[in-house]
C-alpha cells in the first residue's frame, strides 16, 4: 500500500504557501471589521470644525462651545491676566510647552501664551488629570487654593490648577498642560476650530 | 520556542488528561470513509457559514437599533455610514440565504444515500432540528431590519398561530405583545436572534457532530466500514476504508471552502440582492401598517412551505389545516427514518422506483418554491394566454403539494411491500478508478 | 476517459446546473418587473451622475429629500470638490457633513399633494432603475387630476411634473374605444430638450439616484474582482495541496 515515495517536500512548500495566502485573506477579511471601529461618517460630520465668532465675547470673558463633542473654552484674555502670566512661570511643570507637554498644542501655539493672537486663548477644557472639565476662575485675587492666584482654571474634582494659558501648576495630579485644539482665524472676529491655519490655506 | 509549547502542552494535559484524545477522536484521528463525492463539501460549507453569520451578526449588532423607529435607518447607518459596514451587512444577509443552499444540498445528500437510516436516526433528527430553528433563526433576522416585507412576514407567519382553534387570538398577542407586529415584537424577535437560537443552534450542531462521530459517517455506497475488515496505512485498528479526517478531509474541504467563497464573493460583490431574491425590493421601504406589499411572499427558502400553506383550503371553519400542512411537511421529515423501512442505503443500489420518487419529489420542492415564489401566477398567463390564474395555480400548487407528500407514502408502501428491486451492495466502498 | 474523469465531468455539470438554476431564477425575478424598458443607467459613469445630480438638486430636491445621503459622500464620489458641491448642488444651507434634506414642512407637502413627498434614497432600490426611469418619461397633462398632471406607469400619482420644461407637454392617446386605457404618449408641445436629449436626462437622473440607493455599489465593484482573483488563487493552491495529499488514498 505505502510503497510509493512521498515527495515530503512538495507536501511542506504546498502546505506552507496554502497557509500563507489563505492567512493572508484572513488578515485582509479582519481589515474591515476592525476599520468598522473607527468614527462613522456620521460621527466625523458631528466632529465637523465649528466656526466660532469672536465679536460677542467681551474681554475677561469665556465662551465654552462644543467641538468633536468635547468642551473647547474661548477665553477673551485681558491685559491685566497676560501681563500676569510669566509671574507663575515658577510654579509650573512646563512653562514653555516644551517638555512634558509638546505635544499638547500645534507648533503655532507653541508660544509664551499658548495662543495664535496673544489675547485669545483656545483650549480643550478637559482636565488632562481625569478628564474632568476645570472651572474658569478669572479674577486675580487670593483663593482659598492658592493665595497668590493670578487667574486661570480650577479642576473640582482633584484640585488641579492651570494659569491663564492653560499651563498646569506643580504639585497638583494634572501632568500636562491643557490642550490646544487645531484652529486658525478666519478673519478679525471668527475663528474655525478644528481646522489648522494651513490647511485653511 | 518548542519547548515552551510541550510544557504548556503537558501542564494542560495533567489537569486535562481528556481533551487531547477527545480532540483527536472528533478532529484529526476521525477516521471517514475514503469514498467521499461532492455532496460531502456541504457538511463543513455548513459549518463555515455559521461562522460567518455569528462574526458578521456580532458586528452588525454594534451598529443596529432595536427599536421600530430606527431601525430601519440604522441598517442604512450601517450600508453608508459605518466603514466597511455595507460588506459586512451583505455578508451577513447572503450568508442567509446560502447557509440554506447549503442546508439543504446536505439534506439532499442524506435523502441520496440513506445517511437517515440505522444507525444515524439520532444524527438524522439532531439535524432536522437544526433546520427548524434555522428557520426560526432566519425568519426573525428577516424582521429586524424592519423594511415592509419585514413587517408583513412577521404578520403573515405570526397569523399562522392565529388558527390555532381557541387559544389561537390569545397567542397571536402574546407573541406580538401588541395588536400588530411592533416595537415589542422587534425587540423579543433581536433578543431571539442574536442570543438564544445562536445558542440553541450552536448547541444542537456540536450534539449532531458528536452523534456523528459515534456512529462514523456514512459514505455514497451505503457501506458500514466499521463493519468491514481493520487496518490501513495510518493505523492497524481503525477500518481499512477509513482514512484520518487530518489531513486529508481538511485539505479537501479546503477546496471547498474556495470555491465556496468565489460563489459567495461573486454575489456580495456582484449581485448583493440576488435580482430581489436574497435582498427584495419591497424590503427597502420602511415597515408601514397601512400599505401592504403588492407581492406579499416569504423570502425563497420559505417558499416551498408556505405554498403548502397557500394550498391547503380551509374547511369545517378554520384554516388550521394549511398551517398543519406546512409544519407537517416538515415534521414528516423527522421520521423518515421510520417510513423507509428499505434495507440499501444508497441511490447507487436502491431500486428504479425509489430513483424515480427522490427525483419526483425533489421536483415537487422546485415547483411548490415556484407557486410560493408567486412565478407561477405569472407564468400561466403568459404561457397560456387569458385563463382563470388562480384555479391552475391552485390545481398546480395542489398537484405538487400531493407530490411531495405523495413521496414518503411511496416510500412506505414501496419498502414494505416487497415491491423494491436492489441491486446487490458491495462489500468494501468503491471508489472509482 | 477514465471513470474517475467521467465522475468529475458529471459532478461539474451538476454544479454547473445547480447555479444556473440559481442565476436563472435571479434572472426571472429580475425580468418580472416586466414590461418597462430598460433604464440603461451606469453607476460607473460618472459624467452622467454628476448630470443626475445637477437635475436632482434643480428640480426634486424641493420636495424629495435623500435623508440618508450626505454631500460630503456626494461630492467624494462623484469627485466633486467640496466647493463644487456647496455652491452648485446644496441650496438649503446644510453643511457638508449633512444629509439632504428637503425645505418643504411636511405639514404644507400633506395639505398641497394629499401625502408628503416620499424620500428618494432608496427609490431605485425599491423600485428598480427601469421603473423610476419610465416613470420620469410618462407624465402627460391630465386636468381630471387635483395638480394636472397624471402618470401612466403610475396612474394616479399625486405629483406635479417639474421637468415640463424641459421634456414638454405629452397628452395620452386613449385606445380606440376605451375612456381611460392609454395606447401611447404624444408631445404636444415640445420643451426645451428634444425627446432624445430628455432621455438621456431621465437616464442621468436615475443613474444618480440608483447611486444614492447604494453609495456601495462603487466600492463593491472597485474591490469585488481583487478578491475573487485572489480566492480563484487560493482555490488553485488548496486543489493542489489536496492533489498531492491524497497520492496517499488508494
Amino acid at each position: 500500500m505505502a510503497n510509493e515515495v512521498v515527495d515530503h517536500g512538495r507536501r511542506r512548500f504546498l502546505t506552507a504557501t496554502t497557509a500563507v495566502v489563505g492567512g493572508v485573506g484572513v488578515v485582509a477579511a479582519v481589515v474591515p471589521f476592525i476599520k468598522s471601529w473607527e468614527p462613522s461618517a456620521r460621527a466625523k460630520a458631528a466632529g465637523a470644525p465649528v466656526t466660532v465668532d469672536l465679536s460677542k465675547i467681551e474681554s475677561g470673558q469665556q465662551l465654552i462651545v462644543a467641538w468633536r463633542s468635547l468642551p473647547v473654552f474661548v477665553v477673551n484674555r485681558t491685559k491685566a491676566q497676560l501681563d500676569a502670566l510669566p509671574s507663575v512661570d515658577s510654579r509650573l511643570v512646563d512653562p514653555k510647552s516644551d517638555q512634558g507637554s509638546a505635544d499638547q498644542q500645534p507648533k503655532y501655539a507653541q508660544n509664551e501664551n499658548r495662543s495664535i493672537k496673544p489675547e485669545w486663548l483656545v483650549v480643550v477644557g478637559i482636565c488632562t488629570h481625569l478628564g474632568c472639565v476645570p472651572d474658569y476662575v478669572p479674577v486675580i485675587k487670593p483663593e482659598p487654593f492658592d493665595p497668590d492666584w493670578k487667574g486661570g482654571f480650577y479642576c473640582p474634582c482633584h484640585k488641579s490648577r492651570y494659569d491663564m494659558s492653560g499651563r498646569v501648576f506643580s504639585g497638583v495630579p494634572a501632568p500636562k498642560n491643557l490642550q490646544v485644539p487645531p484652529y486658525h482665524f478666519v478673519d478679525d472676529k471668527t475663528i474655525q476650530i478644528g481646522v489648522d491655519p494651513k490647511e485653511a490655506g | 520556542m518548542a519547548n515552551v509549547f510541550t510544557n504548556i502542552g503537558n501542564w494542560v494535559n495533567e489537569r486535562a488528561p481528556n481533551m487531547m484524545p477527545a480532540y483527536r477522536k472528533h478532529m484529526t484521528e476521525y477516521y471517514a470513509p475514503k469514498n467521499f463525492n461532492l455532496w460531502y463539501y456541504f457538511g463543513s460549507l455548513a459549518i463555515l457559514v455559521l461562522v460567518n453569520q455569528i462574526v458578521t451578526g456580532i458586528f452588525l449588532t454594534m451598529n443596529y437599533k432595536t427599536s421600530a423607529a430606527e431601525a430601519f435607518a440604522s441598517v442604512e447607518y450601517i450600508m453608508r455610514d459605518v466603514e466597511w459596514g455595507w460588506l459586512i451587512r451583505y455578508m451577513h444577509s447572503t450568508g442567509a440565504s446560502l447557509f440554506f443552499v447549503v442546508v439543504f444540498l446536505h439534506m439532499f445528500r442524506g435523502l441520496m444515500y440513506g445517511s437517515y437510516k440505522k444507525p444515524r436516526e439520532l444524527v438524522w433528527i439532531l439535524g432536522m432540528l437544526i433546520f427548524l430553528v434555522l428557520m426560526a433563526e432566519a425568519f426573525m433576522g428577516y424582521v429586524l431590519p424592519w423594511g415592509n416585507m419585514s413587517f408583513w412576514g412577521a404578520k403573515v407567519i405570526i397569523s399562522l398561530f392565529g388558527t390555532i382553534p381557541v387559544i389561537g387570538d390569545t397567542l397571536v398577542q402574546w407573541i406580538m405583545g401588541d395588536y400588530i407586529p411592533a416595537d415589542a415584537t422587534l425587540n423579543r424577535f433581536f433578543a431571539l436572534h442574536v442570543i438564544a437560537l445562536p445558542l440553541v443552534l450552536l448547541l444542537l450542531v456540536v450534539l449532531h457532530i458528536a452523534a456523528l462521530h459515534e456512529v462514523g459517517s456514512n459514505n455514497p455506497d451505503g457501506v458500514e466500514i466499521k463493519k468491514g475488515p481493520k487496518g490501513n496505512r495510518w493505523d492497524a485498528l481503525k477500518p481499512a476504508d477509513g482514512i484520518p479526517f487530518h489531513p486529508y478531509y481538511t485539505v479537501k474541504d479546503l477546496v471547498g471552502v474556495g470555491f465556496f467563497l468565489m460563489i459567495a464573493a461573486f454575489i456580495i460583490f456582484f449581485a448583493p440582492t440576488f435580482g430581489g431574491w436574497f435582498l427584495e425590493h419591497d424590503n427597502f421601504i420602511p415597515a408601514n401598517n397601512l400599505a401592504t406589499p403588492s407581492h406579499i411572499k416569504p423570502v425563497w427558502y420559505f417558499t416551498p412551505f408556505y405554498a403548502i400553506l397557500r394550498m391547503i383550503p380551509s374547511f369545517f371553519g378554520t384554516a388550521v389545516w394549511g398551517v398543519l400542512g406546512m409544519f407537517g411537511a416538515i415534521a414528516v421529515l423527522f421520521v423518515l427514518p421510520w417510513i423507509d423501512a428499505g434495507k440499501v442505503k444508497s441511490i447507487r443500489y436502491r431500486g428504479t422506483g425509489y430513483k424515480v420518487a427522490l427525483g419526483l419529489f425533489v421536483v415537487s420542492f422546485f415547483m411548490l418554491g415556484a407557486v410560493g415564489a408567486g412565478i407561477t401566477a405569472e407564468v400561466i398567463p403568459e404561457w397560456f394566454g387569458n385563463v382563470d390564474v388562480t384555479f391552475w395555480e391552485n390545481l398546480f400548487g395542489r398537484a405538487m403539494t400531493l407530490l411531495y407528500f405523495g413521496f414518503f407514502v411511496f416510500l412506505w408502501f414501496y419498502t414494505r411491500l416487497g415491491w423494491e428491486k436492489t441491486k446487490p451492495v458491495p462489500e468494501r466502498v468503491t471508489m472509482h478508478d | 476517459m477514465t471513470k474517475r474523469q467521467l465522475h468529475m465531468k458529471h459532478y461539474i455539470f451538476s454544479l454547473a446546473l445547480a447555479f444556473g438554476l440559481l442565476l436563472g431564477s435571479a434572472s426571472v425575478q429580475a425580468s418580472e418587473e416586466g414590461g418597462l424598458p430598460p433604464a440603461g443607467t451606469s453607476v460607473s459613469d460618472q459624467a452622467s451622475l454628476q448630470r443626475g445630480a445637477r437635475l436632482f438638486f434643480n428640480y426634486c430636491v424641493g420636495c424629495h429629500s435623500l435623508k440618508y445621503v450626505r454631500y460630503s459622500r456626494i461630492a467624494e464620489d462623484l469627485g466633486l470638490s467640496e466647493q463644487e458641491v456647496m455652491q452648485n448642488l446644496n441650496f438649503t444651507g446644510a453643511k457638508f457633513g449633512e444629509t439632504v434634506v428637503s425645505h418643504m414642512p411636511e405639514d404644507s407637502a400633506k395639505q398641497w399633494f394629499g401625502k408628503a413627498p416620499p424620500d428618494l434614497s432608496l427609490e431605485v432600490r425599491a423600485k428598480t432603475a427601469d421603473w423610476v426611469n419610465a416613470y420620469l418619461n410618462s407624465f402627460y397633462v391630465d386636468p381630471s387630476r387635483p395638480v394636472g398632471w397624471n402618470n401612466s406607469v403610475f396612474p394616479n400619482a399625486s405629483m406635479p411634473f417639474p421637468m415640463w420644461e424641459l421634456q414638454g407637454v405629452q397628452t395620452a392617446v386613449k385606445k380606440p374605444g376605451s375612456e381611460d386605457e392609454i395606447e401611447k404618449l404624444e408631445l404636444s408641445s415640445p420643451g426645451k430638450m428634444t425627446p432624445e436629449q430628455y432621455r438621456q436626462a431621465t437616464r442621468d437622473l436615475t443613474s444618480f439616484l440608483e447611486y444614492v440607493s447604494e453609495p456601495a455599489a462603487l466600492q463593491r465593484q472597485k474591490y469585488g474582482i481583487w478578491v475573487l482573483l485572489f480566492l480563484a488563487g487560493f482555490s488553485l493552491l488548496a486543489y493542489m495541496l489536496k492533489k498531492e495529499y491524497w497520492k496517499d488514498v488508494h
